[in-house]
C-alpha cells in the first residue's frame, strides 16, 4: 500500500509546530498503525533525519501509553481499539492519513506526538485510591461483594489511562477518565469510607489542571479503547453533589 | 565474589518467621532518616516503593514511562496464584511451593520458594483491601480458575487484565505516598549506571529523557525491580521499552548475575506474520482452560480447520500428557508446539502455528459464557489476525515472553553488591529454570509488599551507611563515563539504525540460543555476537542530540547493552550441559523428547562476575540444596 501522511511536527513545547507531508510505499495491511510509524522512521534516520517522536510501550491495548488523533480521530477508525492495536488494513492504497497529538490545555505537547499526561497521574494523587497500607488486611473472603457490583467496579476499573476522552472532547474535559476513577471505588465496600471525600478532591484537582466540563457530547465514549460508558459521568455528578451538600466528609 | 545466600536454618515452614525474628529493626521514628532509590514502579517497584514510604522510609521511585502506571506489569491477562485453598481441592502452602519448585524444573531455591508460597495468601488479601476488583461468584466470593503446572484451581483474576487491575492496585497505594510526599516520583527518567561508593551502592546516574540531562541521585540502598531480558530475542511479548540496561549496568558495577540462560518461551502467543513485525502479541494461558490444542495428522493437510474430522487430528498435549493435557507446563507445551511444527505439521503461513480450537467448549458452554471468560483476548485476537476464533480456531505459535534468570540475591534479596537489592522478574531466585503461569505477579507483589520491607530494615540496622553526598568523586567518575557513553553515541556516523542491529541480534539469539540450544549453536552466537557488536560500533547511526528528547538514542543506549549482555547468555548456555525446564540442549534429551537434567553435575545456580568488555566472564556457583522435595524427574504424563 502507498499512503502520503500528514504528521505534526513541533521539536519543543514552545516552538510553534506545523504539519509535515511524507509519502510511504512499503506499507503491508498486516502492520499495526505503530510499526506503519515504524517503518517511516527507519526511513528519515537512514537519511539523517529526526524520527517521529511518539509514545508507545505494551503494544497490546493495554498499558495506556499510545496515543494519536488519526483523520481526526483518538486512536483512529476502528471502535475500541488503541492505535497500538489498529492494524493498516483499515486504510486503503492511496489514503491520506492525518496524524495529530492528542490536544488539550491540560496535556501540553512534548515534542512532535508526544504528550505530557502527568495531570492525570496528579488527579489520581488526589484520592483515587483506598487508604490502605500494606500488611494487615482481613481474608479477601471476609467481605462479599456480589458479582454484579464487582462487575461493575471492573468496568471502570479498565480504564487504561490513555487520554483519548480528553483528546476527543470540544472541552478537553477529562470526566470520563475522573468517574472511571471513582466509579471503580464507588462500587466496591472498601472503597465507601472515603467515598465522598474522593469525589470532591479528584473532581477538584481535575479542574485546577485545565480540564473543561462536561457537555454531554458523548465524544469520550465513542473513543474510548476500553468502552467506558458514560453512566459513570452520572455517578460521579450524583456523587460529588452529595459531598458537597455534606460539607465533603 | 562471595555467594552466600543467607538461608535461615531450621525446618523449612518456620525459616522466614524465624528470620523475621531474627534481623534487626529500624526505629520508626529512624526510618525517615533513610533513603531508598527504587528503579522501576511495576508490582515489584511499584509495591515496594509505596510499602517502603508507608514505613516511614524516605523513597525516590523512577521509571522511563510518562507514568509509573504503564509498567510492562500492567500487560499479564491470566491472574495470580495463591494457596488459599478456597476451593477446598488440596490446595495449601505445602503443595504451592511444590508445584513451584517442580515446575521450575528443581533449579530454584527451596527456602524462598517456600516464603512466596507463604505471603501468597497475604496478597490476595492485601489487594482485596485495596480495592482491585478481582473476578467473584454470585455470592460473593472470590472466583478462581486453573493454569498449567497444577492440578488445584488457585489463580486469582481480573477479566482478561489481572496484571493491570494489581498493578492499579499498587499504583493508587505509590498515588497515595506521592501526595503525601513520602515518594518523590521521577517519571521518564532512565537508569544509567549504579555508583559503588567504598563497596556499597549508593545511587544511580540516570537521564531525564525529555531534557537529556544527566542526574545524579545518591540514597542509602539501591532497588533495583527494572524487569527481564526477553527483548534480547527482538520479538518478545515484553513491551517495548523493557531492557536490560539497568542489570546489565549494576552487573558490570559487580553485581552476579545468574542463570541468564533461562529463559521461558511462552506457548500460546500470535505467529509471527511478516518481516515489519515489532512485537509479539501473548494470548492468556488461561485459554488452554477451554482450548484444545492440535494439528492435523497428515503434512500438507490444506482442508478448512473444521473440515479436518476428528480422526485426522492430532491433539497432541492431550495424547502425550493425560493427566495435563492441555494445561501441561509452559516449556513442555512450547517445545511439544516447535516439534509439531518441525515435524511439517504446523498450520498457517510460514507452518509456524498450530491450533487452539475452542469448537467444543462453545459446544458446551454456548458463545456467551465464552464471551465472558475471555472476551478481550477474542477481540485483540481478532483485530491482529484478522480472523474471528468464535468460528475458526486460533493459530498461535511460542514466543519469548520472560526471563527466570537475573541478578543473583541473597534470601534477604540483596545481590553481590551490598546495598544494591532485586526483586521481581529483574532477579533470578524463584523460578528455577521454568516460572509457571500466574506466578510472576505473585513473586512481583510478594518481593515488593512482603519481603523487601523487612530486609531493607536489616541492612540499614546492620550496615549504617555513612553520609554520601552527590560531590563524592566516584559519582563524578560514573557520571562522566555516562556521559562519554552518550557522546561515542551521538557522534557515531554510520548507515545503519540501532533496530536494525536489534533485529539482527534477536534473529541469532532465537536461533541459536532460543527454544532449543545445541553446543553448536552456542558456539556460532558466541562467535557472531562480537561481530555484531563491532559492526554495531562502527556503523550505527543516532540522528540528534543527547540534550533533548532522543528516542533513537535511548533505544541506541538500550541495544549497545543488549549486545553486551547476549555474550553472557550464550556463554551460560553453553556452560549449562544439560537440558532443564525453559533451556533445551538437543544433546540432552529423553526417547520421547523429554527434557534431561543432569543432577549431579548441574544441581546449581550459575553466577556470572563481570571481567571487562572481551573477557569471557567468571563462573561462580551456588549449590542448591534440596532437602524437602525429591529430586525426581518431572512428569505431567
Amino acid at each position: 500500500m502507498k499512503l502520503t501522511l500528514n504528521i505534526w511536527r513541533q521539536k519543543t513545547p514552545s516552538d510553534a509546530g506545523h504539519m509535515e507531508r511524507h509519502e510511504l510505499s512499503d506499507v503491508s495491511p498486516d502492520m499495526s498503525f505503530l510499526e506503519m510509524l515504524d517503518v517511516l522512521n527507519e526511513h528519515l534516520q537512514v537519511e539523517g533525519k529526526d524520527p517521529v517522536a511518539f509514545d508507545h510501550d505494551c503494544r497490546e491495548g493495554i498499558c495506556g501509553m499510545c496515543s494519536l488523533v488519526i483523520n481526526g480521530t483518538a486512536h483512529g477508525p476502528m471502535k475500541a481499539t488503541t492505535t497500538c492495536q489498529l492494524h493498516m488494513r483499515s486504510f486503503k492504497d492511496g489514503d491520506t492519513v492525518d496524524i495529530e497529538p492528542f490536544r488539550a490545555k491540560a496535556f501540553p505537547v512534548v515534542k512532535d506526538l508526544t504528550v505530557d499526561r502527568s495531570s492525570f497521574d496528579r488527579i489520581n494523587e488526589a484520592g483515587g485510591f483506598v487508604s490502605v497500607n500494606t500488611g494487615g488486611a482481613p481474608d479477601a473472603n471476609a467481605l462479599p461483594i456480589g458479582k454484579v457490583e464487582a462487575d461493575k467496579a471492573m468496568d471502570a476499573a479498565a480504564c487504561i489511562g490513555c487520554g483519548a476522552c480528553v483528546a476527543a472532547c470540544p472541552n478537553a474535559s477529562a470526566m470520563l477518565f475522573v468517574s472511571a476513577k471513582i466509579g471503580h471505588l464507588a462500587h466496591l465496600p472498601q472503597g465507601q469510607p472515603e467515598r465522598a471525600r474522593r469525589a470532591l478532591n479528584l473532581v477538584s484537582t481535575m479542574d485546577a489542571e485545565g480540564f473543561g466540563n462536561c457537555r454531554n457530547y458523548y465524544e469520550c465514549e465513542a473513543v474510548c479503547p476500553k468502552e467506558i460508558p458514560i453512566d459513570f459521568i452520572a455517578e460521579m455528578n450524583r456523587d460529588w453533589r452529595s459531598s458537597v451538600l455534606k460539607g465533603g466528609s | 565474589m562471595e555467594l552466600n545466600s543467607g538461608i535461615p536454618g531450621g525446618p523449612l515452614a518456620d525459616k522466614w518467621d524465624k528470620h523475621r525474628f531474627e534481623m534487626k529493626l529500624v526505629n520508626p521514628a529512624n526510618k525517615r532518616k533513610f533513603s531508598v532509590i527504587m528503579v522501576g514502579s511495576g508490582l515489584a517497584g511499584g509495591s515496594a516503593a509505596a510499602t517502603l514510604a508507608e514505613l516511614g522510609y524516605d523513597v525516590h521511585c523512577f521509571c522511563f514511562q510518562d507514568s509509573p502506571r504503564r509498567a510492562h506489569s500492567i500487560a499479564a491477562q491470566g491472574g495470580i496464584n495463591s494457596a488459599k485453598n478456597y476451593q477446598n481441592d488440596g490446595d495449601s502452602v505445602h503443595r504451592l511451593f511444590y508445584d513451584t519448585v517442580k515446575g521450575g524444573d528443581f533449579r530454584s531455591r527451596e527456602a524462598n520458594v517456600y516464603r512466596l508460597a507463604q505471603v501468597s495468601t497475604n496478597i490476595i488479601d492485601q489487594c482485596a483491601a485495596q480495592g482491585v476488583p478481582f473476578a467473584r461468584e454470585y455470592g460473593g466470593q472470590l472466583a478462581n480458575r486453573s493454569f498449567g503446572g497444577a492440578q488445584v484451581s488457585r489463580t486469582f483474576y481480573a477479566r482478561g487484565q489481572t496484571g493491570q487491575q494489581l498493578l492499579l492496585g499498587c499504583y493508587n497505594a505509590l498515588s497515595r505516598q506521592i501526595g503525601l510526599g513520602n515518594v518523590k516520583m521521577h517519571t521518564r527518567s532512565e537508569m544509567l549506571d549504579v555508583v559503588v561508593v567504598d563497596g556499597k551502592a549508593r545511587g544511580i546516574i540516570t537521564r531525564d529523557l525529555v531534557s537529556g540531562k544527566i542526574e545524579r541521585h545518591v540514597a542509602d540502598a539501591v532497588v533495583l525491580g527494572t524487569g527481564g531480558y526477553s527483548n534480547v530475542f527482538y520479538l518478545s511479548t515484553n513491551a517495548k521499552g523493557c531492557n536490560v540496561t539497568a542489570a546489565w549496568r549494576a552487573h558490570k558495577r559487580g553485581a552476579g548475575f545468574a542463570n541468564p540462560c533461562y529463559t521461558q518461551i511462552h506457548p500460546t502467543c500470535i505467529p509471527v506474520a511478516g518481516d515489519h513485525q515489532s512485537k509479539l502479541t501473548l494470548m492468556s494461558e488461561s485459554l488452554r482452560n477451554d482450548g484444545r490444542v492440535w494439528v492435523p495428522k497428515e503434512s500438507g493437510d490444506k482442508r478448512a480447520p473444521h473440515d479436518i474430522p476428528e480422526s485426522d487430528r492430532d491433539y497432541y498435549l492431550e495424547r502425550k500428557y493425560p493427566s495435563f493435557g492441555n494445561l501441561a507446563p509452559r516449556d513442555i507445551a512450547s517445545r511439544s508446539a516447535k516439534e509439531a511444527c518441525d515435524n511439517g505439521l504446523g498450520v498457517g503461513p510460514g507452518g509456524r502455528g498450530v491450533f487452539l480450537d475452542f469448537r467444543d467448549a462453545i459446544q458446551r458452554v454456548g458463545d456467551e459464557a465464552i464471551s465472558q471468560r475471555y472476551g478481550n483476548l477474542f477481540d485483540m485476537y481478532q483485530r491482529i489476525t484478522d480472523e474471528n476464533p468464535y468460528k475458526v480456531p486460533m493459530r498461535i505459535y511460542p514466543a519469548p515472553h520472560y526471563s527466570m534468570g537475573g541478578l543473583w540475591v541473597d534470601y534477604n534479596l540483596m545481590s553481590t553488591v551490598p546495598g544494591l537489592h532485586v526483586i521481581g522478574e529483574a532477579n533470578f531466585s524463584d523460578h528455577g529454570a521454568n516460572r509457571l503461569g500466574a506466578s510472576a505477579l505473585m513473586q512481583g507483589l510478594a518481593d515488593g509488599y512482603f519481603v523487601l520491607p523487612y530486609t531493607i530494615g536489616h541492612y540499614f540496622a546492620t550496615h549504617k551507611p555513612e553520609p554520601v553526598s552527590t560531590d563524592h568523586p566516584e559519582f563524578k567518575r560514573v557520571e562522566a563515563e555516562v556521559h562519554e557513553r552518550i557522546k561515542r553515541l551521538t557522534s557515531a556516523s554510520g548507515k545503519r539504525t540501532p533496530d536494525s542491529f536489534h533485529r539482527e541480534l534477536g534473529r541469532l539469539m532465537w536461533n541459536n540460543v532460543g527454544m532449543a540450544r545445541t553446543e553448536a549453536s552456542c558456539k556460532e552466537a558466541l562467535e557472531k555476537i562480537p561481530q555484531i557488536r563491532e559492526e554495531f560500533w562502527r556503523d550505527v547511526k543516532v540522528v540528534g542530540g543527547h540534550s533533548e528528547m532522543n528516542m533513537a538514542l535511548e533505544q541506541a543506549g538500550r541495544v549497545a547493552d543488549f549486545l553486551e549482555f547476549a555474550e553472557t547468555m550464550a556463554h551460560d548456555a553453553l556452560t549449562r550441559d544439560e537440558s532443564c525446564g525453559g533451556h533445551f540442549r538437543e544433546e540432552h534429551q529423553s526417547p520421547d523428547g523429554e527434557a534431561k537434567r543432569n543432577d549431579d553435575d548441574f544441581c546449581h545456580a550459575t553466577v556470572w562476575e563481570h571481567r571487562g568488555e572481551g573477557e569471557a566472564p567468571k563462573e561462580h556457583r551456588e549449590q542448591l540444596d534440596f532437602e524437602n522435595v525429591q529430586l525426581a524427574t518431572r512428569s505431567y504424563k
